[in-house]
């Protein structure tokens, strides 16, 4: 099963939870209340102790959704870095697919019709 | 010996559980789809089950990827939910019918599903919500059984392979030693992509095609591997596993009692279906 099969998807395979696992460890820690306030005191600090790589730590620190999947990352994990931050699924949709939040929910209504 | 009375599958989004925190069920965007819970509200008072064997895919509560078993069993005394990160009120413990855990456990390994048995089992917002929306006062009248498949890393099992699980839970219902009166759910999809850039992808005509082939063709979704099933579906659409799980345990012929389709909430199709088996 390859990555590329559809676009504008990435397949969570063995392949990515093997490069994703760290950071999706970090994300998955955040589950709880006392390392959610942990890493806002020391995000680097943080990111260090999970042992992100470069590519992973810059993704993290840019808050960038597309490039947190690229490093690894799975929907369901960042979805706790993005509760962090008080954004929704429909903001982290809206920033894939470089629209506004109010853009990205008419394009959803729309297949009502 | 146990009777199973009847399957229920819905949508179970954490904008949900957001929606019941802020009383928004009457709210014109979360409306169509609360109300489509009030024929199973009546459904559920006339029938009353004891038990409810629940279908869903944990989301990173109780399993991470350092072990990601393709299916477990729930065979806990009870189930609490607990923070998953992003903040949604948490819901009253659930009692584990831990006598019919075992006996699913027993019937599934003979029958060569190798499932993962879990004693201690946390549950996410896939089992908790779908619980809150059919009993909305969360004071749970029925013990429970949760069944997990996972859907959080490829390879995830077929649909083949999911609907032949279902099967064999509701052989090991029918076979349970117990009077009890069982209902079935199955928790997730209809289509929706949270991930790249395809986020945002809905297929309404899949999604219709999919309610309608439980009823008349139940197996039809069987055809699709896993691939297709997120081409058709989206990343996270393929949760209808769940769907075709609970379908599957009501044997070979089941009638639509209620059904409800509405776009969107969050970013996702919501599906509701009421079947009841048909001897």
């Amino acid at each position: 099963m390859g990555t590329q099969d559809i676009p504008g998807t990435v397949m969570f395979d063995g392949e990515q939870a093997k490069k994703g696992y760290a950071l999706n460890k970090m994300c998955y820690s955040f589950n709880d209340a006392a390392c959610r306030a942990a890493f806002l005191a020391d995000e680097e600090g943080y990111m260090k102790k999970f042992n992100l790589n470069e590519q992973q730590a810059a993704a993290i620190r840019a808050k960038n959704v597309l490039q947190l999947i690229a490093a690894g990352g799975n929907a369901y994990y960042l979805a706790k870095f993005a509760g962090i931050f008080g954004l929704d699924m429909q903001d982290i949709g809206a920033q894939q697919t470089g629209m506004t939040k109010d853009e990205f929910k008419a394009k959803l209504a729309a297949y009502a019709r | 010996m146990a009777k199973i009375i009847g399957g229920i599958t819905t949508s179970h989004v954490p904008a949900i559980g957001r929606a019941i925190a802020k009383n928004l069920q009457a709210d014109p965007y979360w409306k169509p789809f609360f109300d489509g819970f009030t024929p199973i509200h009546a459904w559920l008072e006339t029938n009353k089950p004891d038990v409810v064997v629940v279908f869903y895919n944990d989301h990173g509560l109780n399993f991470f990827l350092d072990k990601m078993p393709t299916f477990s069993v729930g065979a806990a005394p009870e189930y609490n939910n607990a923070d998953e990160g992003w903040g949604i009120p948490t819901v009253p413990t659930f009692t584990g019918e831990q006598d019919l855990s075992w006996h699913i456990i027993n019937t599934l390994v003979d029958e060569e599903f190798d499932v993962t048995t879990c004693q201690e089992m946390s549950v996410d917002h896939a089992f908790t919500l779908p619980m809150a929306l059919l009993w909305p006062s969360q004071n749970w009248p029925v013990k429970v059984v949760p069944v997990c498949i996972n859907t959080v890393q490829f390879p995830i099992p077929s649909a083949k392979r999911c609907y032949a699980l279902g099967e064999a839970v509701g052989r090991a219902i029918a076979s349970w030693d117990s009077s009890a009166k069982v209902a079935v759910m199955g928790t997730g999809g209809l289509s929706h992509q949270l991930d790249g850039e395809r986020a945002g992808f809905i297929n309404k005509d899949f999604d219709l095609q999919f309610m309608e082939s439980l009823v008349h063709d139940p197996k039809w979704a069987t055809q699709f591997n896993s691939t297709q099933l997120v081409e058709k579906a989206g990343t996270q659409g393929v949760e209808l596993l769940m769907w075709l799980a609970t379908r599957g345990a009501l044997g070979a012929n089941a009638k639509c009692t209620h059904q409800s389709y509405h776009i969107p909430i969050s970013n996702t199709a919501s599906g509701i279906m009421l079947m009841e088996p048909v001897a």
